[in-house]
């Protein structure tokens, strides 16, 4: 019964709006462009660092990535001839880690090369990644084909190999391949595992394993290519002595990770007399994420907030010209015992009806734009309920809020006074 | 004053006085009235005797400066705004000079109001509209906008938007002030037969003409009361005067019969 009377009044409010359409329409666009540009920029945004906190929850958030890098003396130096530079972390920094500190679950050291590879008549250029078996807990991709390295390897130095899916592909191997011989850079490995893997960057962080991956026991790439790199370009024969490129860290509990990063930082600090290293805790990156994105909603929120000022100023502008020109209206519906509440009822729901329409085009202009872009350009967009719901909820707020003052105005017409003969 | 079981609305001492400024405009000065049910009457006077601002109070559209108003034994000289909207609302009819339909609906619509505020629902409303239409005559103009109407079928819709809510009393204020002579009479002629069937009729006019079709004439000069006429008064005219004009008015009067929706209002009448 109230339910029919509420749909009934909208009904009226709706046909009243009807009577002038164009004019309805104008009033409600600047809420139609509101509403249309908060939604899909939310989506827009959204989407966007939705992409980029996934990247980096896939760097693990109770992990914490060591890598070795050239300090910037060192940098200077190699410009001579035939240096020698020998920079990163060591053995001995690994061995440590693992003594000093309680809330380390686990470390994966690797050292990472380019070598030359090939399988049968197919050679490409692989990254070899010496690894230990902790390596495939720390870095998880679905194995595709036989086996990850296990700690069997390690301790009998075996010369096997893992491929990557990408790496595989370009060198025609199946699973059919597993037990072939795969030569790296003159040395045999025995294929046993084809697994997945992921590429790209996190934040300013490098996701720790690439499509051109091979992954060998740690011990054998020490063993059988040593610590020393030769790197020939351009003239300069550049040799490098690196022991460790990279050492991720699984701490016992996220909580954990920004504490001992710090930690580690320190200790590093300690016996390294330059910082050719660099400690980055994904977590922290993804709070710093999350803080960025927190800011570009507050931005948003004031930009909309703006803009649905603008359209709700817009509205209530319209609806005291209205009040104003339907001022016999008025009259006359209160001589006929029309309440004051009634008619401030009528008015607002006319508004509500008015920013609620222009709240709904713009959601739908909202959605169509990056459902456009994604389409055209790639980009992620995501449409969330609250980037949905928000805006709705809002324009209707901005009906009443916007409305009651042009309402209040109209009950207090006088219908004597509006209904004097003109 | 005297009061009885027939009485329907009372003046007691009315004050009615308007600032102007630092003036005071004293548009009533202690008026004491009674009109009885079923009462037709005229309301008569030179320009600013306050002929409307009578009408206003007794309308429940304005409030007394002093003095009091009973409407129906009632006194509801101190009731708010929201009072005064509901005793319009179920008990009294108005009927303006200027028609006062709202332009932008339908003639149905305009009819249909009163019920919209009563909370009837939509189907029923609509029946109620059409059957009053048909009443004045205008069973087939109920999609027509009131602009596409002539000055006397607007006022018809007009009288048939009084009619709705099944008022106690109608207020008229020069009734006929827009319209020709024979248009007019038409009017008249409707609120002859609204009289018959029971309804209190309170008319504010000019024209001698038209108010030698009420019962009792009441004379206003400054603010107070002249003189009172009674008895002598014009009864229906001929046939041909046009649609609302039946030939026969007994039978027509029955078109005006509204549905017995307020029960006291039907006990009051047998
Ligand atoms: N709102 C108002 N403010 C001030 N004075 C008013 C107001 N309404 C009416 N008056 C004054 O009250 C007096 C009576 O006015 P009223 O409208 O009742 O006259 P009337 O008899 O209806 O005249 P008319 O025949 O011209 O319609 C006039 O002097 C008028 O100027
Ligand atoms: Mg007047």
């Amino acid at each position: 019964m109230r339910q029919a009377r509420i749909v009934r009044n909208i009904g009226l409010g709706v046909e009243n709006l009807l009577l002038h359409k164009l004019r309805s329409f104008l009033t409600m666009l600047g809420v139609v462009f509101g509403v249309g540009s908060v939604v899909a920029m939310l989506s827009v945004g959204e989407g966007a660092s939705k992409h980029a906190l996934e990247q980096i929850r896939k760097l693990g958030s109770n992990n914490i990535i060591l890598t070795s890098m050239k300090s910037a003396e060192e940098e200077q130096a190699s410009t001579t001839h035939s240096h020698m530079s020998m920079y990163g972390l060591t053995y001995e920094d690994h061995r440590r880690l693992s003594e000093s500190f309680k809330n380390i679950k686990e470390t994966a050291p690797a050292k990472v090369m380019r070598k030359d590879a090939s399988l049968r008549e197919r050679a490409m250029e692989l990254r070899v990644v010496g690894a230990t078996p902790a390596w495939f807990h720390l870095v998880p991709r679905e194995l595709i084909a036989g086996r990850v390295i296990l700690q069997g390897d390690q301790d009998k130095q075996s010369p096997v190999a893992v491929l990557t899916e990408f790496g595989a592909r370009k060198l025609l191997a199946t699973e059919g391949t597993i037990g072939q011989t795969l030569r790296i850079g003159g040395s045999q490995f025995e294929v046993i595992g084809i697994i997945q893997s992921e590429s790209g960057q996190a934040g300013n962080i490098q996701i720790p394993d690439q499509d051109i991956d091979v992954y060998i026991p740690l011990e054998v790439s020490q063993r059988y290519f040593g610590d020393i790199f030769a790197k020939r370009t351009a003239g300069t024969d550049e040799r490098e002595k690196v022991e460790l490129h990279q050492i991720i860290v699984q701490v016992d509990d996220p909580k954990n990770a920004e504490s001992v990063g710090a930690g580690i930082e320190r200790m590093l600090g300690m016996f390294h007399k330059k910082k050719d290293y660099a400690v980055s805790v994904p977590l922290a990156l993804l709070k710093q994420a999350e803080a960025t994105k927190r800011t570009f909603n507050i931005v948003l929120g004031s930009i909309a907030g703006i803009s649905l000022l603008v359209g709700g100023i817009g509205i209530m502008n319209i609806m005291l010209a209205s009040v104003t020109e339907r001022t016999r209206e008025i009259g006359i519906r209160r001589a006929l015992g029309a309440k004051r509440k009634q008619i401030i009822m009528q008015f607002l729901i006319e508004t509500v009806v008015l920013s609620t329409t222009g709240g709904l085009i713009g959601l739908g202009i909202g959605i169509l734009i990056p459902a456009l872009i994604r389409y055209f350009s790639g980009m992620p967009t995501v449409i969330t309920m609250n980037g949905v719901l928000l805006p709705l909820f809002v324009s209707m707020a901005i009906g009443i809020v916007f409305g009651i003052y042009p309402a209040m105005n109209a009950a207090q017409v006088d219908p004597i006074i509006a209904l004097r003969h003109e | 004053m005297p009061t009885n079981g027939h009485e329907i609305v009372r003046l007691e001492n009315a004050w009615k006085v308007y600032q102007m400024g630092t003036e005071d405009v004293k548009a009533l000065r202690g008026v004491n009235i009674m009109f009885e049910k079923g009462d037709f009457w005229a309301i008569m006077g030179p320009s600013g005797s306050g002929k409307s601002t009578m009408m206003n109070v007794l309308g429940c559209l304005d409030r007394l400066s002093d003095g009091a108003y009973y409407l129906d034994g009632k006194d509801v000289s101190q009731l708010d705004d929201d009072a005064l909207s509901e005793l319009r609302l179920r008990y009294l009819g108005f009927i303006f000079q200027s028609f006062n339909l709202i332009p932008q609906l339908t003639v149905q619509r305009n009819i249909e109001l009163p019920l919209y505020y009563l909370g009837w629902d939509a189907a029923r409303s609509a029946e109620r509209a059409k059957e009053l239409a048909e009443q004045v005559g205008l069973g087939d103009r109920l999609s027509h906008r009131p602009t596409e109407l002539s000055g006397g079928q607007m006022q018809r819709v007009a009288i048939a938007r009084a009619l709705t809510n099944d008022p106690q009393v109608i207020f008229a204020d020069e009734p006929t002030g827009n319209l020709d002579s024979a248009t007019g009479v038409q009017i008249m002629d409707i609120l002859v037969k609204l009289n018959k069937l029971g309804k209190t009729i309170v008319m504010v006019t000019h024209e001698p003409d038209i108010a030698a079709y009420a019962h009792r004439r009441l004379h206003m000069i400054d603010g107070n009361i002249d003189r009172i006429e009674e008895g002598e008064h014009r009864t229906l005219t001929a046939p041909s005067a046009g649609h609302a004009s039946p030939p026969d008015g007994s039978r027509r009067a029955e078109t005006f019969v509204a549905p017995g929706e307020d029960v006291t209002h039907a006990t009051r009448k047998a």
